[in-house]
This record gives C-alpha cells, structure tokens and sequence, in this order.
C-alpha cells in the first residue's frame, strides 16, 4: 500500500537547542503507527510538526503525496487527540464534536446526524446534549476521538491521550481504540512513552531518543530483535552478560558469555555490522527458565543461586547469579500448582537457549 | 478558638462602622452629624436630586470611569495574552514597568504627568484624567486577565484550530468566550477605581470635576455634610449592585468551565 | 503606554534637578533642592513622620489583620470561606475619600464617638489625643487597607498543606510551636506582599493626613501638592516626589530580598 505520510531529513531547532535531528519515516495508509520514547525524545514535537503545529526547520513532509510545507494547521487534513483531550468547556458535547464541520458547509441537520454518529462509534450515544465540564476523564476522551474522526482525517494523531486514566480505564480505552482504528481504517499516529502500550496498540512502532529515530520495526521484531543496547532496556526488561568473541564460520558466530559459557550464535540471528564489535549479549526473563526437581532439560544448562525474588501471583520473577558470574540476571516463571516458589539462597539449574541470545549493533 | 471568632467579629464591627454610620446619618433630621439621633427624613436625598454641580460631576465621573475601564481593559487584554502566550525580548523589563503604578503611590503619578502635559502645554481636561486613570487601572486589568488567560489549557486553542478555525476563529469562539468572566471582572474593578480614584483627578482635572473632587470640594461646608453622607449612602448602594454583578459573572463563567468555586471575588 | 509612564517619570526626575523662579525654571543642574529637602527641619520633620506613620500603619495593619486570615482560613467551614472573604471586602468598596471623612466624622470633637460616648455618660468631656494628630491618621489609615492585607496572608495560610502541619504534630510539636516553627514561616510570603501592599500606598497617601492629620500628622504627599500648586516649586516638589519614590523602592527592596530568603 502507498505512504499517506513520508518525512525526508526533518530537523527541528529550538534556538540552540536540535529537538529533532534527521528524521526519516514513511507511514502506511491504515496502519497504527506508535511513536515511542522517553520524555524530551523528539515525539510529541514530530506528531506537532505533522499537525502544523511546528513548522520545521529542515526536511519535506508529505501527507497523502501532497507537501505540507507552509499549510496551516487548520488545513491540513489531519486531526489530533490532545494530551489534555481540549474539549470546549463551554460548549456542550454535541457542540463540540460538532465544532469542525460547521466549516464543511453541511446543513443543521446533517452536522447533527454526523455528530450523533459519531458519538455513537466512541460509545457515548445520547450523550450530546451533556455539558462537556461535565464529563469523566474517559468520557472526555471518547469525545476528543469522536470530534476529530468525525472530519474523518486522512491521520488521527493522538498524543499521549491515555497518560491521564488510571490502569483499568487505560486498558480498556487501548482496546476499543484498537478496535475503533480497525473499524474506521484511518490511519492512528501515536505517542507513548509507555512501551507496553505501544506493543499492545501499534502495527508499527518508532522507538526515538533525542530526537533521533532509533529503531523502526513491528512489536515483535522490536522485543525479540531490539537495534541496541537502548533499545532493549526501554521496551520490557532485559538481562545484558558479557561475551568475548571467539570463532566465526560461514553460518555462525561463537561466543564465551559470562555464566553460560560457549554460545554459537546463527548469522541469520546477528543484525548487520554486529559481528566484530559485540562485547555484550541480552536476555529476556523468559528466555531462561528455572529447572525444577524431576524435569529434563530440553536446552543448554548453567548452575546458579537464587538471590532474591518477586512474586507477583501468576508469575515470580527471580533474581538469580549464574556460576562464576556476579551479574544478577532476572528469570520470570509462570507459578503452576505443581511448582513451589523457590526462597533466597536456593542453588538450582537453569535451562536457556541459543536462539534466544540478542546480539546488538555497535 | 472562641478567642478568634469574637476578635473577628470584633474586627467587622470595626470594619463596618464607619460604613454604616452613612445610611444612619443620610436618613437624620439634623445639619450635625453627631448622636444622639434626631429623627428621620429623607430631605436631603431631595436636596441631592437638586444639585446641578453634583450632577455634571456625576455624568463627568461615568464617562471618565467607562472610558478608562475600556481603555485599560482592552490594554489588559493584549498585555495578559502577550505575556501569557508569546516570548519577546525584554518581556521582564516590559511587563514590570507596566506593572509599575501597582507600587508607585498615586501622588507621584499625578504630579509627574501634570508636570508633563504642562511642559507639552496640553490643557486638563477629561481626557487627561483618562489617561492617569488608565495608568492606574491597566495593571488590575493585567493582573485580572493574566489569570483568566493562564487558566486556559493551550491545547484548546490548537484544538480549535487542528478543527478548521482560523487563528482568530480560534480566538473568537474559544479564548474570549472563556476568559469573558475576567474581562466582565476586569472592566468592573477599573471602573470602579476610576470612580473612586481622588488624587489623580485632583491633579489632572480642568473644569469639570469628577465625583470624588466634587465631593472633596462640599467636605469644606459643614452645612452640606449631610447631603455628602446621603451621596454616600447612594454611592454604596450602587457599588454593591455592581458588586453583585461581577460576582454573578465570576459564578457564572466558573459553572461554565466547571472549575470548583475557590472563594471570593479578587 | 510605557512611555505614558516612563516620560512623565524621567521628567520628575530632570526637574528635580532644576530650580524655580517664580514662573521660569533654571534648567542647570543642581542638587540644591536634594540640600535643602535634607536640611529644612519641616522637609526633614515630614518626611521622617511619612515613613514613621506608614511604618506604623503597617505594623498595625497586618499584627490586626492576620488572626482575621489565620482565623478565616483555619477555622471557617471551607463553604463558607468565600462568604467571609466577601463580607471583609465589602466595606473596601465605599469610596475611599468617604471612609477617610468618616473617620472625621467619627473622630471629631463634636463627632460620632464624643457625642455618642457623651450620650451614653461614658465620657464627662469630649476626647481630643483622637483627631487631628498622627493617631487619627494611622487609625484611619489602618481602616482603609485592611482587606488588602487579610487577603495575602488569607491567600498564602490557603496555600499551605494541612498534613504539613499534621506532620508536625506528629513529630512532636505542640499547637503553638507548630504554629511558630510551620504555620508563620510559610505564611510569611503573604505577610510581606501584605506589608508591602500597604507601605507602598501610605507612604504617599494624601487625602487621610489632609483630613485628619492636622498639622502635626501631614505626610510627604500634602508637601509635594503644596509645592507643586500652591509654592509654585515644581523642582523642589519633583525632589520631594524622588525622594518618597527611593524610600518606597529602598524599602520594597528590603522586603522582597526577605522574601526570596524564605521562599528558599
């Protein structure tokens, strides 16, 4: 499918100050696509500079083929879902999702039907004659997503609109988004600095740090394959041991890694430019597993000690050493009824896999 | 805790005499004002109805305290949204000697701008008590409005716009309906300063006096004393109703935001 | 607008610095007035009485006011705090010139108080240390900007977070200490921009002293009107003017450092 969004070489300065630096992105038409990143990334500034909120002080972008270089914000043919939701105190909740078409020149009647509709899709139907001050925090956000799908954009942008509900209404607010972005076919653009929201959400996601795009692929590739180092630590958590590089062949690379020894690593598992300079190597908890009494290894094994642990009701995460190691590298197991929850100080066997190794770019 | 409350009370009582000796004097049948009381009369309500000066006064007061209150909160309003909403050079310096009649005394801006209007050779007339009354005002006006502005989530009005408005559609259908409270408020406490304001009106004056030099002017005559407490006692009952007012706007604009009611006017 | 203010203010400035004949000014620069505004025993006695009387005002006023704040704020049920608020601010809204005569009227020899007093038998023969003298202008003075400073510290004992002072409590503390060791210092913010909302306007008040000062209670504000229309001194009148500007400013100055150090 063709780009509704593509940006060449964005860069943005404030004063001195370089926000973004480089960016390049090509988004798809339909596709959720999550911007993710800490605080004072670049990605909030990057979803403003696609509304027309910042212009940019380098760099093409084009929505649906067509530059935007020098269209306002109010005729770009994108909407937003704002941090703070926005919603028009004053107005009421019909009147507000109802506030973008009077500009479409539709008749009264027409505006009210649409804002209906709308308000129907976002769960909210009756609701229209409400004063918007009036309304939950999860109200005003269905009516945020019903005032700006209702233009029915070529882009929804919507920046952090989860951050201000609490646990259970955030999850169930990322579900019907996902559910409401599939059902509408336009194309979401969010920013996140909550990576299990990102991974829940998105088709795509953007990891950026300082103003840089730092790996760009879908959920999956960028748990099981993040670029760097970085990466790794911000989405999910993740063990990092020291390896020495000791042998290379036509199909594989070996390794000695602290605590598990020999490790021959597939090239198809190396990311490009990896093979010389890796000095580190990752591990998700879940990629060892604890190996209790009476169960056969099914992989490699390595002798360790239980240093500390969480338990959280359906899974403990163990904090354990490896056998001449002193790296403390965290294990998650799923808690069965036939496992006990083993204390501090236990010595026990773990079992983990080649495959599972991550190896970084330098 | 008891202690407090009959000291407040107290307080109030201190507070108010003053106050409440108007009405009880205006409505006594005596040219002195001192007890005992004398019985009641309303003559000198009539007699203010008669007053042909204090009438010119009066009208002088109204238009010099609408215009100030309209001048100042217009400024108000450009200065509230300038520095609440844009970064320009010199902002600190700029705002605070705009801010600076807050915490000059009065006399000093009078004199100062008789001294130059005198040197320009300009001769005093209304419009030069408009000027110092507007002076005085636009810092309230500032103040009031910078709040009302700074209330305001900025996203409102990107919203507004990401939604199809102009930048100015943005402003006129989203800000000013929000911030309308302050600007009621606004207007209200600047009128009101330039009703009472004396001492500029004192200096800058041609004339026409306002209310407050003309009742100035009676406070030599004791026989008029009586007449002025009747003034008073009108005076106050008109402040109160304005009072009423703003309070009814400030009520109003916070149900229209929502916010929850923190306390009183100012 | 800043040059509405900023021109009128350089003016005063020049002028002080000049001298008047009669109806022609003596553009040389000179310090003269600034001498004689320090050695004249009357310039000397009214601006020494300005500061004195303003100091006092603001003492009074704020020692009067804050257990008003304090008792509003910690001891009124919250739905009824606006009412309070409301109730301290409306006397503020009669016309000043009015509450300023009303002290007048009150404090007079044949005035409410006297004769009311007399009335009742309290009194044999009329009060006199009460009008006319400096007593009267701080009394009336004291009246005029109460509102002004129970709403500072009213607002800053708002501000402060009640588990603060639970906390403290807590740490062993008794009412009273708490009240010295947490409540006072953080409300102290409120009393200074009180002190300061009073001091900067009395300083320069004109209408009280002339009402009920008498000649031993005129203030720096009178001595500039008098020099300026009625002496024909618009130099030595700019002088006067400079002069109460430099105090206000010294001892704003003062005030806001202090203030810095206990936001700190």
């Amino acid at each position: 499918m063709s780009s509704i969004i593509s940006l060449s070489g964005i860069h943005k300065y404030y004063g001195d100050y370089h926000a973004l630096r480089g960016i390049d992105l090509e988004i798809k038409q339909g596709e959720f696509f999550s911007l993710l990143g800490p605080s004072g990334c670049g990605k909030t500034t990057l979803l403003r500079v696609i509304a027309g909120f910042e212009d940019v002080s380098e760099g093409v972008l084009l929505l649906d083929g067509a530059n935007m270089a020098r269209v306002p914000a109010n005729k770009r043919p994108t909407n937003m879902v704002f941090q703070s939701y926005a919603i028009f105190p004053h107005l009421t909740v019909g009147q507000n999702v109802a506030f973008g078409l009077r500009k479409k020149g539709l008749s009264k009647a027409d505006m009210a039907a649409a804002a209906d509709e709308a308000l129907t899709m976002v769960g909210l139907a009756g609701y229209g004659s409400r004063a918007a001050h009036a309304l939950s925090g999860g109200q005003r956000q269905r009516v945020a997503l019903a005032r700006a799908l209702v233009l029915k954009p070529k882009v929804l942008l919507l920046d952090e609109p989860l951050s201000a509900l609490d646990k259970k209404m955030r999850e169930q607010m990322q579900s019907e988004l996902r559910r409401l972005q599939r059902q509408v076919g336009i194309t979401f653009i969010l920013v996140t600095h909550d990576q299990e929201e990102a991974l829940i959400m998105s088709d795509r996601i953007a990891v950026m740090f300082e103003g840089e795009i730092a790996q760009m692929a879908s959920p999956q590739e960028l748990y099981r394959r993040p670029a760097t180092r970085r990466v790794g630590e911000f989405i999910g958590v993740m063990n990092f041991l020291e390896a020495k590089q000791t042998g290379t062949t036509e199909k594989a690379v070996s390794f000695d890694v602290e605590g598990l020894g020999n490790a021959e690593i597939s090239v198809d598992q190396l990311p490009e430019g990896a093979r010389a300079t890796a000095d580190v190597v990752g591990l998700r908890p879940e990629a060892l597993s604890i190996l209790f009494e009476g169960q056969n290894p099914t992989g490699r094994v390595a002798d360790a000690t239980v240093q500390d642990l969480a338990y959280y009701g359906d899974m403990t995460y163990y904090e354990v050493t490896l056998e001449g190691s002193s790296t403390p590298v965290t294990i998650s197991m799923k808690n069965l009824i036939s496992r006990p929850v083993l204390e501090r100080g236990t010595k026990t066997r773990v079992q983990w896999d080649e495959r599972s190794l991550v190896i970084f770019a330098a | 805790m008891n202690w407090l409350r009959l000291y407040a009370i107290v307080y109030l009582v201190f507070l108010y005499l003053p106050v409440l000796l108007l009405p009880v004097f205006s409505f006594n049948d005596a040219t002195v004002i001192a007890f005992p009381l004398n019985g009641f009369t309303t003559k000198w309500f009539v007699e203010l109805a008669g007053i042909d000066a204090l009438h010119g006064a009066l009208k002088n007061s109204l238009f010099i305290g609408l215009s100030s209150a309209t001048l100042s909160t217009l400024l108000g309003i450009c200065a509230a949204r300038a520095s609440t909403r844009y970064r320009f050079p010199f902002k600190a310096p700029i705002m605070g000697t705009i801010m600076l009649p807050l915490v000059l005394p009065e006399i000093i801006v009078a004199v100062s701008l008789l001294v130059v209007l005198m040197q320009l050779g300009f001769s005093l007339t209304s419009w030069t008590v408009i000027m110092g009354h507007t002076l005085i005002c636009t810092p309230f006006a500032i103040a009031i409005l910078s709040s009302s502005f700074q209330g305001l989530d900025q996203s409102l009005e990107e919203a507004a716009v990401d939604l199809g408005e102009t930048r100015w559609g943005a402003f006129s259908k989203i800000i000013l309906p929000l911030v309308t409270p302050g600007i009621v408020a606004s207007f209200l406490i600047a009128f009101t300063i330039s009703m009472d304001e004396f001492i500029i009106a004192f200096f800058l004056t041609g004339a026409d006096p306002t209310l407050p030099v003309y009742i100035w002017s009676q406070l030599r005559f004791p026989k008029r004393l009586p007449s002025v407490m009747a003034l008073g006692t009108l005076l106050i009952l008109a402040s109160l109703v304005l009072l009423s007012i703003a309070e009814y706007f400030r009520r109003r604009g916070i149900r229209r935001t929502g916010a929850k009611d923190s306390g009183g006017f100012l | 607008m800043l040059l509405l203010l900023a021109v009128p203010l350089a003016t005063i400035f020049a002028f002080s610095f000049w001298t008047q004949d009669f109806l022609n000014i003596d553009h040389t620069f000179t310090l003269k007035n600034y001498q004689e505004a320090f050695s004249d025993p009357i310039y000397r006695a009214i601006m020494l009485r300005s500061v004195t009387i303003a100091g006092a005002v603001t003492v009074v006023t704020v020692v009067l006011a804050f257990p008003i704040a304090y008792f509003v704020s910690f001891h009124v049920r919250p739905e009824r705090k606006a009412f309070w608020v409301f109730l301290i601010t409306i006397p503020f809204w009669t016309s000043y010139l009015l509450r300023a005569f009303l002290w007048k009227v009150i404090l007079g020899f044949n005035g409410v108080l006297n004769s009311g007093l007399l009335w009742l038998g309290l009194i044999d023969e009329p009060l006199t240390f009460i009008l006319y003298n400096s007593n009267a202008v701080v009394i009336t003075l004291a009246h005029a900007f109460a509102p002004f400073t129970i709403l500072p510290i009213y607002v800053a004992l708002e501000k402060i977070d009640r588990s603060l002072l639970e906390a403290s409590q807590d740490l062993g503390e008794g009412t009273v200490r708490t009240f010295f060791r947490v409540t006072l210092p953080l409300a102290m913010p409120g009393v200074i921009a009180a002190t300061l909302i009073v001091f900067i306007p009395t300083i320069g008040d004109y209408v009280t002293p002339r009402l009920v000062g008498g000649p031993d209670g005129l203030m720096i504000a009178n001595m500039i009107q008098t020099q300026f229309l009625k002496l024909n001194n618009a130099p030595m009148g700019a002088a006067l003017s400079v002069l109460a500007m430099t105090a206000v400013t010294l001892i704003s100055l003062v005030f806001l450092f202090a203030n810095r150090r206990f936001l700190k």
